[in-house]
C-alpha cells in the first residue's frame, strides 16, 4: 500500500535529542531498547516520516546515529515509514546513508561553506539516493529577511537543478527563528519566513518546504500553552502559504479553535507582525500563563470528575486513551443499549474533532489519536452489540446470498454502490463492501474468502472502466466462475458487452441502477431462472457486439483536414482582460449563498427519481416521494449550514495566454494541449477543439476548483449509525454544493474577477440552462475528455494549498464532492464532445502532452476505436 | 550511438530477449574436480565454483553462451554471480576476482560481437553482478538485531573490484542482480558511480530485484514499489524481477512495476517452482507462455531465464513473443519518492 499525501506532511521530531529531552536520556544512558520504543511510538501516532538527530556534545554522533538507525531496520512497524537523517555534521549524514536501505532525506545541506562543498553534498545524495533539505544558509550567514531567504533558496534551487538534482526531491527550510524577543528585527521573522515560502512556491516548481517549529517559541521556554499556541497558529498560517510539512511534536499542537481567543489573538498579532506592541501584550499575557503546566496536572486530574459523556468527548478530541475502556463500560452500563454509546456520545466527540480537522483546525496526527481512541471504544462495544444480535431467530439472519461490493482501484466514488448496498441488505443480501479505491487482487480474494456468490464492481470516472476489464481478466486468470455486475455512471451496456463480457467467461452483467440489482441477484441465485438468464444476457451483448462492428463508424476526417475545419472565433468579440487578473481563494464560501444555486434535477436523478425540478414534486408517479425527499434535503441542509457541516473551498484563476494549434499556452509556459473532433460533419459545421475559442494573438483563459470539505465525520457518524439514508443523503447533498460552488464562482468571475458581463442578472433557472456567457469545460468530459489535464490544472491552480484537493492515480479528485475546470470567455464559445478520435491525432496528441503514445492510449482510451 | 541509446532503440522495436540460467546448465555436463581446479593450485577444493570455470574451463562457458545467443538472446550476462571478493573467499580463490571477471566477460563480448556480426542485429554484454552472501540491512544474530557482519564502504569496495574488471573485460552495462537486500544494491549503485568518475563514461546499469514472499517483498522487507524508489536514482537502463518463483506467482508484482517504473523492465523468473527433488520441470512451452502473457498485455520489455531455464526455454519464450509490442516507458509526474518499507509519495 502506497501511502500517498499531498497534504500537510507531519515529521516526528521525538527521536531527536535536540528537540526531545526524554530521547537524549535513552541515549546518552545506551538504553537504546526504550529508544527504539520512542520511535515505534512516533509511527503509531501517525509520524510520516520520522526525523532522527543524534547532535549533542557528549555523544559520538556518529556511533549513536548508526546503532539506532540499525536497530529501528530490524522493526518493521518503524521501517515501514522513510527516515530523516538530521545532523548539521556531513560526516554523521553520510555514516547514517551508509545504513538506510529505502529511500531517506537528509537533512540538511546548504551554501554555508560556499558552492564547492554544496554541490559535492548534493551529488553524495544523488549517489546514495535521498531526497533532500536545504537550510536558507549562505557564505554571509542564515537568511532572516524574506529576501534573503527567496535570494538563498532560489539560488539553491537553480544550483541544484543544473546538477541534474530532481527538482522534487528538494526540501527548502527558509529557517523559522524565534519571534517575541524583545529585539525589534526579531518580529518579523514568522511573517518573513511565511512570506519567503509563498514566493519560493512561485519561483521553485516541485519544491517542497519545511521547518522545525520549535524555534519559534523559543522565547517562552517553559511556558508550554504559549508555545503550543503559537506553533498552532503558526502552521495555521503558514500551511496555506505553501509549508507542506514540518519537524513536529504532534502532541505539543493545540486545536486552533480551542486557544484561549485572547492568547490565539496576541499570537496572531506576533506572528504575523501587526503592530510594534505585540510582542509586548504576549510577553505580558503569557505571564498569567506561566507554570500553567502545574496547573494543567490539576486539570488533568479535574476532568476525570466530570460526567461520564463529557468524559469520553474530551478524551476524543485530546486524544486521551488511558481511561476510555472504563469510561466506555460505565457508558454501556448507563445505556439502554450498547449501540447508544457509539451514536451518543462517542459520536459527538468525534463530530468536534471532524469539524475541527474539517476546518483546518486540527491536524492530522491529532485526528489519527483520536479516531484510534474511538476504536478501542468501538471494539469494546463490539461483542455486546453481537450478543444482541444473537437474539434474533436464525432464519432471519441467514442471507438469500453474498455480494463482495468495491469501488474499483483509483476511483473514490460511492454514492451508487452504497445505494445499491442498501437496496441488496434490505432484501435480504449479505453485502461484504470493500470500500473505495479497491485493487483487484483484494477484491478477487474477499469473493474468494467469504464465498461470495457474485462480485459487484462500481466506478464514476472513465479510467475505472478500464480497472474494471482488470478485474474481469483477473477473475478469468484465477479460473473463477462467479457472476460479476458491473455498475456506475460511466458504465454502459455497450461497455460491458464489448470490453468487459469478453474479458471473463462467467456470467458478467450491466445493472443499470439500483432497483435493477435485487431482481439481477436474485434470477443469478435462483436455480431455475439462472441457466436462461445467463444466457439470455450472453446473447444479448453478443448481438450488441455483432450490431457494433456490423455497423460502419462515422468516417474520421484526417487531423490535418479537421484542423483546417477549425471553429473560426470573431477576435473583435474576444473578452477583455480580466479587471482581477492571477490567483484568487475562496476559504469558506457562505453556503446558505450556494444553496440558492443548486440545481435539484440531478439530485433527484441521483436517488433513480427521473424528472425535472420543480415539476417532479407534483409528478403523479413519483410526486410524493420526491417531496418527502426533497423536505429531508432542505432540513439537512439547514443544518449543515446552521451547524457547519461543511466548508466550500474553492480557487480560480485568470491567466493571460495565446492559442498555438490545439494547444493554449499561457504566457507562464504551462501548455494546455486540447483534442479536436474529427468525426466527419455535415456541410458546414466545424470540427471544435476549445483551443478554437482563444485568439493565437493574445488571450485569456480561466482555471478553477472546488470542493466542499468536511463530509468525513458526518458520514463516519452515519455509517456507526448505520444509517445509510442519511450517508448517502449527505453524500448527494455534498455533490450539489460542489456543483453549485461552481456555478456561484463562474458567476462571480463573469461579474467581478474577469468583469466581462458586469451587469449579468441570471435567475437560476436561467444558469441551469447555462445562458451566460463563457464556458467552463472540465477535465474527462466530453469537451475535454481527457482526465490527465488536471494535474496541470492543479498545479496552476495549486489546488492541494488553495483548495484543499488532491487526485488519485486515476485523477479522481478527493474530496469526492469537487468541480474543477477551464474557463472560456469567448461569447462564441459553447460545449460540445470530441468524440471519436483517430490514431493521427492520438500520436500528435502524445507528442504535445509530452508522453509516451501507449501512455496518451490508456488516457484517452475512451475515444479511440 | 552508446550502448544506451543501441539497447533503448532496439527495445523501441520489439521485447527483448535476455539469457537463461547458467547453473543448471553447468550442472548437465558434470565436471570434475579436476575440471574445476585446473592448474590454478588453489588452496580449497574448487567443485561448485561456477565462476572459475572462465579461467579453467572457458570452453564451457562460451558453449553455453552460444547456446543462449542461438537461442536468441540479445543480452548475454557474464557468469560471474560469485565473482566478487566475499563469495570467493570461500573457494580462497579471492585474488583471482579481477582474471575471472575478465576472463568471463571477455568471453561473452566475443561471442556477442561475432554474432552480431553475423546477421547485423546488435547483441549487448551484461556484467552480473550477484548478492554476495553477507547482508548489509540484516543482522546474522537474533540476539543482536543491531549487529552486521559487512559495512557498506567495504561492500563498495568488493563491488568496485569486480565491476571494474568486467568493464576493463568489455560489458556493456553492469547488472545487479537478485537483489535480496536493498542496501546492498544501493552499495553496488554507489561503486558503479565512483567508477563511471574515474573512467570519465556512463556505465548503464540493470537493476533486478528477487522477492522472497508471495506478498511481494524481498528479504529486507521492501514491496516491489518501495525498492524501485529506494534505486531509482541510479537511473538504470533495466529494473525487474528475477529468480524468486515462477512466472506464475510473479505476475502481480510486474504488473505493479510496468505501471510505476520509468526504466526498461526486465524480467527473468525461475522455470516454475522447484519439485519435490527440488528440480525445475516447468515445460519450455509453459514457462513461455506465462511470460508472453506480459508482452501481451504491454507489461515488458526484455525477458529471460532464471535458475532451472534452458536454451529451450530462451528459445520458446523469443519465439513467443516475436511481433509483440514492447512496454512504452510511462512518464512520471514529478513527486518526492521515498521510501521506507513501503513507498510514500508526495505530491
Amino acid at each position: 500500500m502506497t501511502l500517498s499525501s499531498s497534504r500537510f506532511i507531519n515529521i516526528g521530531e521525538r527521536t531527536n535529542v535536540t528537540g526531545s529531552a526524554a530521547f537524549k536520556k535513552l541515549i546518552l544512558a545506551g538504553d537504546y531498547a526504550a529508544a527504539v520504543e520512542v520511535a515505534r511510538q512516533q509511527v503509531e501516532n501517525g509520524a510520516q516520516i520520522i526525523d532522527v538527530n543524534m547532535d549533542e556534545g557528549l555523544l559520538d554522533a556518529v556511533h549513536a546515529m548508526t546503532t539506532f538507525l540499525k536497530l529501528i531496520a530490524a522493526e518493521p512497524d518503524i521501517a515501514r515509514v522513510p527516515v530523516m537523517i538530521d545532523s548539521s555534521k556531513w560526516e554523521v549524514i553520510e555514516a547514517g546513508l551508509k545504513c538506510v536501505s529505502g529511500k531517506p532525506i537528509v537533512n540538511s545541506i546548504s551554501l554555508k561553506e560556499g558552492e564547492e562543498t554544496f554541490l559535492a553534498q548534493a551529488r553524495a545524495c544523488m549517489d546514495y539516493g535521498a531526497a533532500v533539505v536545504v537550510m536558507a544558509f549562505d557564505e554571509q550567514g542564515q537568511a532572516d529577511t524574506k529576501a534573503r531567504k527567496v535570494e538563498i533558496c532560489k539560488r539553491a534551487y537553480d544550483l541544484l537543478v543544473a546538477e541534474g538534482f530532481p527538482p522534487e526531491d528538494i526540501i527548502f527550510d527558509p529557517n523559522i527563528f524565534a519571534v517575541a524577543t524583545g529585539i525589534e528585527e526579531h518580529n518579523s521573522y514568522a511573517v518573513d519566513f511565511i512570506e519567503a515560502v509563498r514566493t519560493l512556491r512561485q519561483l521553485c516548481p516541485h519544491a517542497h518546504f519545511s521547518g522545525g517549529l520549535s524555534n519559534l517559541s523559543f522565547s517562552f521556554r517553559g511556558n508550554e500553552p504559549v508555545r503550543r499556541a503559537m506553533h498552532s497558529v503558526f502552521l495555521y498560517h503558514a500551511i496555506p502559504a505553501g509549508l507542506d510539512m514540518a519537524i513536529v511534536n504532534a502532541g505539543q499542537l493545540d486545536v486552533y479553535d480551542q486557544i484561549d481567543p485572547v492568547l490565539r489573538e496576541a499570537c496572531e498579532d506576533v506572528i504575523l507582525n501587526r503592530d510594534a506592541q505585540a510582542t509586548e501584550r504576549l510577553i505580558a499575557l503569557a505571564e498569567s500563563y506561566k507554570g500553567k503546566s502545574a496547573a494543567d496536572d490539576k486539570a488533568a486530574a479535574e476532568w476525570r470528575g466530570w460526567p461520564v459523556a463529557k468524559r469520553l468527548e474530551h478524551a476524543l478530541v485530546k486524544g486521551i486513551d488511558a481511561h476510555i475502556i472504563e469510561d466506555t463500560e460505565e457508558a454501556r452500563q448507563q445505556a439502554a443499549r450498547p449501540i447508544e454509546v457509539i451514536e451518543g456520545p462517542l459520536m459527538d466527540g468525534m463530530n468536534v474533532v471532524g469539524d475541527l480537522f474539517g476546518s483546518g483546525k486540527m491536524f492530522l496526527p491529532q485526528v489519527v489519536k483520536s479516531a484510534r481512541v474511538m476504536k478501542k471504544a468501538v471494539a469494546h462495544l463490539i461483542p455486546y452489540i453481537e450478543a444482541e444480535k444473537e437474539l434474533l431467530a436464525p432464519e432471519e439472519r441467514r442471507a438469500k446470498g453474498r455480494i463482495v461490493m468495491a469501488t474499483v482501484k483509483g476511483d473514490v466514488h460511492d454514492i451508487g454502490k452504497n445505494i445499491v448496498g442498501v437496496v441488496l441488505q434490505c432484501n435480504g443480501y449479505e453485502v461484504i463492501d470493500l470500500g473505495v479505491m479497491v485493487p483487484w487482487s483484494e477484491i478477487l480474494k474477499a469473493a474468494n474468502d467469504n464465498q461470495a456468490d457474485m462480485i459487484g464492481l462500481s466506478g464514476l470516472i472513465t479510467p475505472s472502466l478500464d480497472e474494471m476489464v482488470t478485474v474481469a481478466e483477473e477473475m478469468q486468470r484465477a479460473g473463477m466462475t462467479m457472476p460479476l455486475l458491473i455498475g456506475g455512471a460511466t458504465t454502459s451496456k455497450v461497455h460491458t458487452a464489448l470490453k468487459i463480457d469478453p474479458a471473463y467467461d462467467g456470467p458478467v452483467i450491466h445493472v443499470l441502477d439500483a432497483s435493477r440489482a435485487v431482481g439481477v441477484a436474485a434470477r443469478l441465485l435462483s436455480d431455475t431462472q439462472r441457466e436462461a438468464y445467463v444466457a439470455e444476457v450472453a446473447g444479448e451483448y453478443a448481438a450488441l457486439r455483432e450490431a457494433r462492428s456490423a455497423k460502419g463508424q462515422s468516417e474520421l476526417l484526417p487531423l490535418a483536414e479537421a484542423r483546417a475545419r477549425a471553429f473560426v472565433i470573431d477576435p473583435a468579440e474576444k473578452p477583455p482582460a480580466p479587471a482581477r487578473p492571477g490567483l484568487h481563494v475562496f476559504r469558506d464560501w457562505d453556503l446558505a449563498q450556494l444553496r440558492g444555486f443548486i440545481d435539484w434535477t440531478p439530485f433527484f436523478r441521483a436517488w433513480e427519481l427521473h424528472g425535472t425540478y420543480p415539476a417532479i414534486l407534483t409528478d403523479p408517479v413519483v410526486g410524493e416521494t420526491a417531496s418527502q425527499l426533497f423536505a429531508d434535503a432542505n432540513a439537512m441542509l439547514d443544518r449543515i449550514i446552521a451547524e457547519r457541516w461543511l466548508t466550500a473551498r474553492g480557487v480560480a484563476g485568470l491567466w493571460p495566454c495565446r492559442r498555438e494549434g490545439d494547444d493554449v499556452v499561457l504566457d507562464n509556459g504551462t501548455r494546455l494541449p486540447f483534442l479536436r473532433q474529427q468525426v466527419k460533419k455535415s456541410r458546414e459545421r466545424a470540427n471544435m477543439c476549445l483551443a478554437d475559442f482563444i485568439d493565437p494573438a493574445g488571450d485569456w483563459i480561466g482555471g478553477f476548483a472546488v470542493a466542499i470539505h468536511g463530509i468525513e465525520p458526518h458520514i463516519a457518524r452515519f455509517q456507526a449509525e448505520r444509517d445509510d439514508f442519511s450517508d448517502i443523503l449527505l453524500k448527494a447533498l455534498a455533490d450539489r454544493l460542489a456543483e453549485a460552488f461552481a456555478e456561484a464562482l463562474h458567476q462571480h468571475v463573469r461579474t467581478t474577477l474577469w468583469a466581462y458581463a458586469p451587469g449579468e442578472q441570471l435567475t437560476n433557472e436561467a444558469l441551469i440552462r447555462e445562458e451566460y456567457r463563457g464556458i467552463r469545460p472540465a477535465p474527462g468530459y466530453p469537451a475535454c475528455p481527457d482526465h490527465s489535464l488536471k494535474p496541470i490544472l492543479f498545479d496552476l491552480l495549486d489546488a492541494p494549498a488553495n483548495a484543499g484537493l488532491a487526485l488519485t492515480e486515476s485523477f479522481a479528485m478527493l474530496p469526492t464532492a469537487a468541480v474543477s475546470g477551464f474557463y472560456f470567455g469567448h461569447p462564441e464559445s459553447e460545449y460540445f464532445g470530441v468524440a471519436r478520435i483517430g490514431r493521427d491525432q492520438l500520436e500528435d496528441y502524445a507528442k504535445r502532452r509530452g508522453v509516451s503514445v501507449e501512455q496518451a492510449e490508456r488516457w484517452l482510451r475512451p475515444n479511440l476505436d | 550511438m552508446n550502448a544506451r541509446q543501441r539497447l533503448l532503440a532496439e527495445a523501441a522495436e520489439r521485447v527483448l530477449i535476455f539469457d537463461g540460467a547458467f547453473g543448471t546448465q553447468i550442472q548437465l555436463r558434470k565436471l570434475t574436480e579436476a575440471d574445476y581446479a585446473g592448474e590454478l593450485g588453489l588452496a580449497a577444493d574448487q567443485k561448485g565454483n561456477n565462476d572459475i570455470l572462465a579461467l579453467t574451463r572457458p570452453d564451457v562457458i562460451a558453449d553455453i553462451t552460444r547456446a543462449y545467443l542461438e537461442a536468441g538472446s540479445d543480452v548475454v550476462s557474464t557468469n560471474t554471480f560469485s565473482a566478487n571478493r566475499i563469495s570467493q573467499a570461500d573457494y580462497r580463490a579471492e585474488h583471482l576476482v579481477g582474471e575471472i571477471n575478465r576472463a568471463s566477460a571477455r568471453i561473452a563480448r566475443g561471442l556477442a560481437d561475432e554474432y552480431a556480426a553475423r546477421d547485423g542485429r546488435p547483441r549487448f554484454v551484461a556484467g552480473a553482478i550477484g548478492p554476495t552472501n553477507k547482508t548489509l540491512s540484516l543482522s546474522p544474530d537474533v540476539e543482536d538485531p543491531g549487529f552486521r557482519e559487512i559495512d557498506f564502504d567495504h561492500l563498495v569496495e568488493v563491488y568496485h573490484e569486480q565491476a571494474a574488471a568486467l568493464v576493463e573485460g568489455g560489458v556493456d552495462f553492469i547488472l545487479i542482480e537478485t537483489v535480496f537486500d536493498t542496501l546492498n544494491a544501493k552499495a553496488g549503485i554507489m561503486a558503479v558511480r565512483r567508477l563511471e568518475r574515474a573512467l570519465g563514461r556512463e556505465i548503464p546499469l540493470m537493476i533486478s530485484m528477487t522477492l522472497t514472499d508471495l506478498s511481494g517483498r524481498n528479504l529486507s522487507g521492501h514491496t516491489v514499489e518501495a525498492f524501485w524508489y529506494a534505486v531509482r536514482h541510479a537511473r538504470p537502463l533495466t529494473i525487474g524481477l528475477n529468480c524468486s518463483f515462477g512466472a506464475a506467482q510473479l505476475r502481480p508484482h510486474v504488473k505493479t512495476l510496468a505501471q510505476i517504473a520509468d526504466a526498461l523492465l526486465l524480467v527473468y523468473p525461475n522455470a516454475g517452482l522447484p519439485n519435490e527433488l527440488g528440480e525445475y520441470d516447468e515445460a519450455p512451452e509453459t514457462t513461455a507462455a506465462l511470460v508472453a502473457d506480459w508482452a501481451a498485455d504491454g507489461q515488458v520489455n526484455m525477458l529471460g531465464g532464471c535458475c532451472g531455464s534452458t536454451p529451450q526455454h530462451i528459445a520458446a519464450i523469443a519465439r513467443a513473443v516475436a511481433g509483440a509490442r514492447p512496454r512504452a516507458i510511462p512518464t512520471l509526474t514529478p513527486a518526492m519518492r521515498l521510501a521506507g518499507l513501503e513507498a510514500f509519495v508526495a505530491a
